[in-house]
């Protein structure tokens, strides 16, 4: 029959026609000839409300000393996953990401920007920093001043899972400097060599606590907002361990639970940072933008925004006097004394195989 | 002999390739950048094997629950008439036609300890929301209209001659039921569990929400491979998505050989 | 389906007893309104929470729309590629019988067994910056995933057995005579199919593609990897859904989820005039009261 083709060109035939269609899709991707210069800033979950009133401040600023208008778009997620994100190639001008080690593996798994990529900008390029509180319920119940009362039996804690949530694991090591600190005194020790054995005893004592704080978590959820819904919504947990501007948002957002704020004496600083992507900034042409985006977090505005959405600025001097008194002051100690640094922290507690897993047996 | 058998075929078999092949290759590639020691190490972690066996067994579960009440659904649905039929037939579509988050926000207000359901249950001490009992829940939520819709046509075809010939020997109706009815729905409800498991096993948007995600508790698989992606472990998250695939797929085939072997019984006991 | 006086079940010699019917109807009611009714009240209920002017502003909002758009866009393009796709797989595997046939029907069907996240992922290893095509891509300027591109591509692998499988074990059921007979009075192949095939399994065809519009619409898991969450850009309306709902704005959350839930509401209704439709047909044309339940049969053509 002629109707019959032979099977071999049909099948060229039918890749052909096929082609057009993918061709259509990919090509929708390319038009931005008639809009503005965008930037891209790709950051986390407890920043949104911040950078919505930076990025307006900052284009607003740029059109005045540029005449040019900028768009900033915005993107928001969990920091590990935002991280892996633009490894996979998110094109990111600029990312603002809960902890370094995340900024880190852009350089680790894939070349993004330098490995000194904290050098280059002031304060280790954190331009705010923060801190872990507790929130708990109207009139403080089960009565929680302090870490030490976590561990208590029937005392419900609410953390997101440090494998998968930045603020999670900034939680984390809080409670284990604070163990750290109790045995030893003082986190110097850890560096002492004379001291290893009340080292090696207070990490024992530490790894006890985490994991007795661990036993009272009934639920893990996989981000810091997961955990705050958990907490306000749903009304599970006596305590929500959380970052310091998650509280203060937490108390205006749900006013009417009435939560409060425990501040303890001791918790850990919390250096969200901050870096352009130096593969991106340079095939886009953005660099300029985007260190001038960067640059415009430690000016006074940025520094009096940040600390608008209680961010502990670096810079409390242009901040609203109202804004400023918020920060309780607190002894606060670094990621470098709980742990020797991210990598080292990573390594140690939060791969697999690390501490973590180690402690956290359930079958309660 | 019909026209087009080539071109059809290449075009099916290119689309496949493009689509489907193309793609599980890159992830078993990914995968295979493991050794054998290292794949099967990165699968023996407690926590993944707890994550596997809760993905496995609660989808088993809800795909069995999805059975039960999906056969009592389907049979009402077809074989009797009541006030608010219609409306009962479209909602069994719902699980399928709304977005698998929305579902997953939506069962947690719900049965959560302080929604709708969650309160009533509360004081009785039982929590489903942030327990295995969620998971199971939501999987059966989503399960239910693959069930309900392989088995409503085989209702409608079972003939009804058997039965009533059954009836006129003096066969009770249970024993109408087991002996005539099931044999030859047999099949059908097969197929619908598998599909329910199949869909199950992998499901995440509806279910993160309500499970608690605690590991080694109601930590599901799905969610181990996000969990995965996020240490920037690539080859560890596909090597648990092989399994999870090999797994579903393995059950699939399962299902498929008893489907064959209980409609050729049904076959052989209708004539 | 109807129920029409010879067929009551209560008059025949094959119905359960009067209590076991109303058992299993009160079983039926009871569980599809625990399972499926409640949460879907709690949807609207929590989106209304507010009252319908919070409702209207949450879903006017800016983000909110363009995450509609983008919605709509990716349905609008995965969608006709799967018609298509399902239309020429269910001809090669409907109409024939050959070798390997059994393979790739497993084949077709293998997507709805792979986890949404899986899904996702395969598109990462492909098209990332790091992928087998991701470097050659983007030296072209082609962005695939943390674009629109990928959105719909994700989307098709995840829908594209929905269309073929309907029409598959469709065009299976139905003999090729009337083809045949067109065939050997002259018509082309192409004639052919629009005139004789086309139109006979055309409910069939409109069912996979309302199972596939709702899949489209409402996918989650696969999108999620491969968006980027750019707000405005990249957003499709779960993923928004997901973001105001980690705002803690409930209300614009449910708003929007009421938003997909109107969609997939109106996917059922049409599914049940289709339905409807179907026994009208069925009814009309052989006189037989079955045929009820879904899947068109090829009853009525014969």
């Amino acid at each position: 029959m002629q109707r019959h083709v032979e099977s071999g060109r049909d099948l060229l035939l039918a890749a052909l026609a096929l082609l057009p269609a993918f061709a259509a899709c990919s090509a929708e991707s390319g038009t931005s000839a008639t809009r503005p210069r965008t930037l891209l800033n790709v950051s986390y979950d407890p920043t949104r409300e911040f950078y919505a009133e930076f990025n307006r401040a900052f284009a607003a600023d740029w059109k005045r000393a540029h005449g040019e208008d900028v768009e900033i778009r915005q993107s928001h997620g969990g920091s590990g996953k935002q991280a892996r994100a633009v490894i996979d190639g998110l094109d990111a001008d600029v990312v603002t990401l809960a902890l370094a080690f995340d900024i880190d593996a852009l350089h680790t798994h894939g070349d993004l920007l330098p490995a000194n990529w904290q050098e280059r900008l002031p304060h280790r390029s954190a331009p705010y920093t923060s801190t872990i509180l507790f929130v708990v319920r109207r009139g403080n119940p089960k009565g929680i001043a302090g870490w030490d009362d976590l561990v208590q039996e029937g005392v419900q804690v609410i953390t997101p899972n440090p494998k998968t949530s930045g603020g999670a694991r900034w939680n984390y090591l809080a409670a284990w400097g604070h163990a750290l600190r109790r045995e030893l005194g003082s986190l110097d020790a850890r560096r002492d060599p004379a001291r290893a054995d009340d080292v090696r005893r207070a990490e024992q004592a530490a790894r006890a606590f985490v994991t007795a704080l661990f036993k009272n978590v009934p639920v893990l959820d996989a981000g810091a907002r997961g955990s705050t819904t958990t907490f306000a919504q749903r009304g599970i947990g006596d305590v929500l361990l959380s970052w310091e501007n998650e509280a203060f948002l937490l108390q205006k957002e749900f006013a009417s639970a009435g939560f409060e704020i425990v501040v303890p004496k001791t918790s850990i600083l919390a250096e969200p940072a901050v870096a352009l992507v130096d593969r991106v900034v340079d095939r886009r042409g953005s660099r300029a933008l985007a260190e001038a985006y960067l640059r415009f977090l430690y000016a006074p505005q940025g520094q009096a925004l940040a600390a608008k959405h209680a961010f502990r600025a670096r810079d409390l001097a242009h901040a609203a006097p109202a804004d400023a008194a918020r920060f309780a002051p607190i002894e606060l100690f670094t990621v470098d004394e709980v742990a020797g640094g991210w990598r080292a922290a990573h390594e140690k507690h939060f791969a697999d195989g690390g501490e973590f897993d180690k402690l956290y047996r359930p079958g309660r | 002999m019909l026209p087009g058998f080539g071109l059809t075929l290449g075009c099916t078999v290119t689309y496949l390739s493009l689509i489907l092949l193309l793609p599980l290759a890159a992830l078993c590639a990914q995968a295979a950048s493991l050794t054998w020691a290292q794949f099967v190490e990165t699968l023996a972690e407690p926590r993944v094997l707890a994550a596997l066996r809760l993905s496995l067994g609660a989808s088993a579960l809800a795909a069995a629950i999805d059975c039960v009440f999906g056969s009592i659904v389907a049979w009402t649905l077809v074989r009797y008439d009541f006030p608010g039929r219609r409306l009962a037939d479209a909602l069994v579509d719902l699980p399928f036609a709304l977005p698998t988050a929305v579902s997953g926000i939506a069962l947690t207000a719900v049965y959560a300890p302080n929604g709708w359901i969650g309160s009533l249950l509360a004081p009785l001490g039982w929590q489903v929301a942030f327990r295995p009992a969620g998971i199971v829940l939501a999987l059966a939520f989503i399960g239910l209209p693959f069930v309900v819709r392989t088995l409503q046509p085989a209702i409608a075809d079972l003939e009804r001659g058997l039965e009533e010939a059954a009836a006129s020997l003096g066969a009770s109706r249970t024993r109408t039921l087991v002996a005539v009815v099931a044999p030859g729905l047999l099949p059908a409800l097969l197929t619908g569990f598998a599909l329910a498991f199949a869909r199950a096993v992998g499901e995440y948007g509806s279910v993160v929400f309500i499970s608690g995600n605690m590991p080694l508790e109601t930590e599901i698989a799905a969610l181990l491979v996000v969990t995965k992606l996020e240490q920037y472990d690539y080859a560890g998250a596909s090597a648990i998505a092989v399994a999870m695939l090999v797994l579903s797929f393995a059950a699939l085939i399962l299902v498929h050989a008893a489907q064959r072997l209980a409609s050729r019984r049904a076959g052989s006991a209708v004539r | 389906m109807s129920a029409q006086g010879s067929q009551r079940p209560s008059q025949s010699p094959i119905a359960e007893p009067a209590w076991v019917r109303r058992l299993l109807v009160g079983l039926t009611l009871v569980f599809l309104s625990l399972v499926v009714f409640v949460p879907l009240a709690a949807v609207f209920a929590e989106a209304f929470r507010k009252g319908p002017g919070a409702w209207w502003r949450a879903i006017s909002d800016g983000e909110t729309l363009s995450a509609v758009r983008l919605t709509l866009f990716v349905t609008a393009s995965a969608v006709p590629l799967n018609v298509a796709f399902g239309l020429v797989a269910a001809w090669a595997l409907g109409k024939f019988r050959f070798r390997g046939r059994g393979l790739l029907v497993a084949l077709v069907d293998l997507p709805l067994s792979i986890s949404p996240v899986v899904a996702g992922l395969v598109f990462v290893l492909l098209f990332g910056a790091r992928g087998w095509f991701g470097p050659a891509l983007r030296e072209h300027g082609i962005q695939v995933i943390f674009a629109t591109p990928g959105l719909v591509i994700a989307t098709v692998f995840v829908t594209f057995p929905y269309v073929a499988r309907e029409l598959i074990s469709h065009l299976e059921e139905q003999r090729t005579d009337a083809e045949q007979a067109a065939l050997s009075l002259g018509a082309t192949g192409w004639t052919t199919f629009w005139r004789v095939t086309l139109p006979s399994c055309k409910w069939a065809l409109l069912y996979g593609v309302i199972l596939c519009n709702a899949r489209a619409m409402g996918e989650f898991g696969a999108v999620s990897v491969v968006s980027g969450h750019v707000r405005g850009e990249t957003n499709t309306l779960p993923l928004q859904v997901e973001i105001l709902y980690n705002e803690y704005d409930f209300v614009a959350a449910f708003a929007a989820a009421s938003l997909l839930a109107l969609l997939a509401l109106v996917t059922l209704l049409a599914k049940t005039l289709l339905e409807a439709h179907e026994a009208r047909t069925a009814a009309r044309g052989s006189g037989s009261s079955g045929g009820a339940g879904r899947s068109p049969t090829a009853k009525e053509l014969r």
